[in-house]
């Protein structure tokens, strides 16, 4: 360590992350792609009911930035996109969750009223996005200006896709957080594709964070397959909104090796890219560098690996054979009062 | 005990809820240092400071998308609309994130939109609409729409207190126009999703809300000199509709006549007629009748603007008609 006359072998912590902390993060990177690989056998099956939406490349990024916030019951807040698992798992959802939630399971957290990650839970911090892009951006917005309104030292968190930055909410969202002066950090992730679109059909800069330049907001562009560059520059912005100075933006570069849902077969995506990007991968390269540096052998990584298989394979005992959530239970919970929607006469019971 | 007008109404029941409970804070285009663009507003900042009276930006969507982030921290946003016509552009953020919260995710968003809204004020075509229509077809939304000054402010504390968003459409010939006696000190709370009997009657139903309430109760003024009795009824809240209320006075009179300032097809009246053909069917004596206004969009010449917007003689017209059906 700097300054220490220790005679350890071990080279300095990275970013000012423990060892134990160096391994959770691991721990999560290969959370999310064990369980998207297990979503994929079950979507294979037909047991996932709707699209699956893969994260692969981008899990390095959505970890390490989630990390960077403080985490546990109203503590720092998040809203994760489609290709945010691994910020949710960070957070403190539970695969299970995940799991049910793809299944349309009556457990889910949703009921089997909605798809995916589109769930939340408001004491553990993270916020369930809507398909509409763009929208969690001023939703955030308020939830950050609450948290100034009553001077709570608390950060906000919101992804948004290279795509979705070309929308109106994601505009008017971020010039109202930056006029102010909310405390909240802005993900802008370049992946390369908008569903098939690419960024040079979708805006006329060349980064992201030349967008958040015109609304007075501080931003920096990072590798977004190197995961500890993409906590450090998420912990920067993190503590300088806590300190209350205001919006920051980290646009992170990645690529998105799947196609926009596991239906596509993203043909328009030319082969070397993703041979290039396959060579680039977060989750690896963070092995190769945990190891390299002697922070953990390859021994303590595949107990990890081993830990995290038998979770998945829990998660999934526990719930795949779960009913779904029973006819009547849509008409309930609309509003508040009343309790449940008026019930069509000519519907006959129990489906 | 003090006349008022609705605006006052209004601006009574703002501050008392805000007075009341240091969650409610207000968002908006020029409410603050300016008071609001109709001077709802007028004195809040000075008197709950910046935090709570917050002047933003023109983003409609902003301006919704953060009430909606608020109020699920346990906030409870009135989020102004500087015009009601201006809603569209929070469309989206509406219909799609905040009116699916609760159901789909669990998600309290007791929020409040409100602004100012309808015609017979030579607006033209953007400052004039009732956007009543385009929410009304969303599961998750309330709709309060007032025409009293009692319940002007009535129905803004109840929209405050709600649990789920409420959308509080104020009328804007309404404003100035009307008013009320108001005990100083009552605290007046009316319950949403019930509707006011405003003038009774015994040959047909009117049922109405908004401005055109007072040219119903005009209307049936002039229908009571030709031995016509009209009873008129104030829907006040149109999502949820009080159907019970509706169903009632069509079985006292038999004959309904719906009248609704917005344009035609598509309007509520249409819902409303089929509920009554559901429920009360064998208890017409005659059609259900429509007077609204005309299927386009509303023009800025006085000639027009009156040719296109139901007036107290349509409905003396209509109701007459009914009446010897």
């Amino acid at each position: 360590m700097p300054g220490s006359t220790s005679v350890s072998k071990s080279p300095p912590i990275p970013a000012g992350l423990s060892r134990d902390q160096l391994l959770e993060i691991y721990r999560f990177l290969r959370l999310t792609r064990v369980l998207e690989e297990r979503l994929t056998a079950l979507y294979k099956q037909s047991k996932v009911i709707g699209g699956l939406f893969r994260s692969l490349g981008q899990e390095g990024e959505s970890v390490a930035s989630a990390y960077a916030l403080e985490r546990g019951r109203h503590r720092d807040f998040l809203s994760p996109l489609i290709r945010n698992l691994g910020s949710l798992l960070v957070m403190g959802a539970r695969p299970v969750q995940i799991l049910r939630q793809y299944m349309a399971k009556d457990q889910s957290p949703t009921r089997g009223r909605e798809l995916n990650v589109h769930f939340g839970d408001l004491e553990l911090g993270y916020l369930g996005q809507i398909s509409h892009l763009g929208d969690m951006v001023p939703v955030m917005a308020g939830v950050t200006l609450t948290f100034k309104m009553r001077r709570e030292p608390r950060v906000g968190l919101v992804y948004i896709g290279d795509g979705a930055t070309s929308t109106g909410a994601f505009h008017e969202g971020l010039n109202f957080a930056a006029v102010q002066r909310c405390p909240l950090v802005v993900i802008g992730e370049y992946n390369g594709y908008a569903y098939s679109t690419t960024p040079d059909r979708q805006f006329a800069v060349t980064n992201l964070a030349d967008k958040a330049k015109g609304y007075g907001i501080p931003a920096v562009t990072v590798d977004g397959n190197d995961v500890l560059a993409v906590y450090e520059a998420t912990k920067y912005a993190v503590d300088r909104a806590r300190m209350g100075k205001g919006v920051h933006f980290v646009e992170v570069k990645t690529f998105r090796r799947k196609g926009h849902a596991e239906h596509d077969d993203q043909h328009y995506v030319p082969k070397e890219d993703l041979e290039r990007w396959a060579k680039n991968d977060p989750i690896d390269r963070y092995r190769r560098q945990l190891v390299e540096t002697g922070w953990a052998e390859a021994r303590d990584l595949e107990d990890i690996d081993g830990d995290v298989r038998d979770e998945i394979d829990q998660a999934t005992d526990a719930c795949v054979g779960e009913p779904l959530p029973p006819p009547e239970s849509a008409l309930a919970g609309v509003y508040a009062h009343p309790a449940a929607a008026e019930r069509l006469w000519f519907r006959s019971a129990s489906g | 005990m003090a006349e008022i007008t609705f605006l006052e109404g209004l601006r009574q029941g703002l501050r008392e809820e805000m007075e009341r409970d240091d969650r409610v804070f207000i968002l908006g285009e020029d409410v603050g240092a300016y008071g609001g663009a109709f001077k709802v507003t007028e004195g809040f900042q000075k008197q709950f400071g910046e935090a709570r009276v917050i002047d933003t930006p023109i983003s409609e969507a902003a301006i919704v998308g953060a009430a909606a982030g608020a109020a699920h921290l346990g906030m409870r946003p009135v989020a102004e609309m500087q015009f009601i016509d201006f809603i569209s552009c929070a469309y989206d953020m509406l219909t799609n994130y905040v009116a699916t919260a609760r159901y789909r995710a669990g998600l309290p968003t007791p929020i409040v939109v409100r602004g100012p809204c309808g015609g017979y004020v030579r607006g033209g075509p953007f400052h004039s609409q009732n956007p009543e229509a385009a929410f009304f077809h969303t599961p998750g939304l309330k709709i309060v729409y007032p025409s009293t000054v009692r319940d002007a402010k009535g129905l803004i504390k109840s929209a405050i207190r709600d649990e789920d968003p409420v959308l509080y459409l104020e009328h804007k010939w309404l404003y100035r126009r009307i008013k009320e006696q108001i005990p100083e000190g009552e605290e007046i709370l009316t319950p949403i999703g019930s509707a006011r009997l405003a003038r009774a009657g015994t040959d047909l139903s009117i049922i109405t809300y908004g401005a055109t309430v007072w040219k119903s109760l005009e209307a049936a003024e002039l229908l009571a000199k030709e031995g016509v009795s009209a009873e008129v009824l104030d829907l006040r809240t149109l999502l949820p509709l009080d159907d019970d209320a509706i169903i009632a006075t069509v079985k006292k009179t038999n004959k309904a006549l719906i009248v609704h300032e917005d344009t035609r097809t598509g309007g509520l009246a249409g819902e409303i007629t089929a509920r009554i053909s559901e429920r009360a069917f064998e208890w017409l004596d005659g059609p259900i009748m429509r007077v609204t206004a005309h299927d386009v969009p509303l023009p800025y010449a006085p000639t027009l603007e009156d040719f296109v917007l139901p007036q107290t003689d349509d409905i003396v017209k209509a109701a007459r008609w009914l009446a010897s059906y």
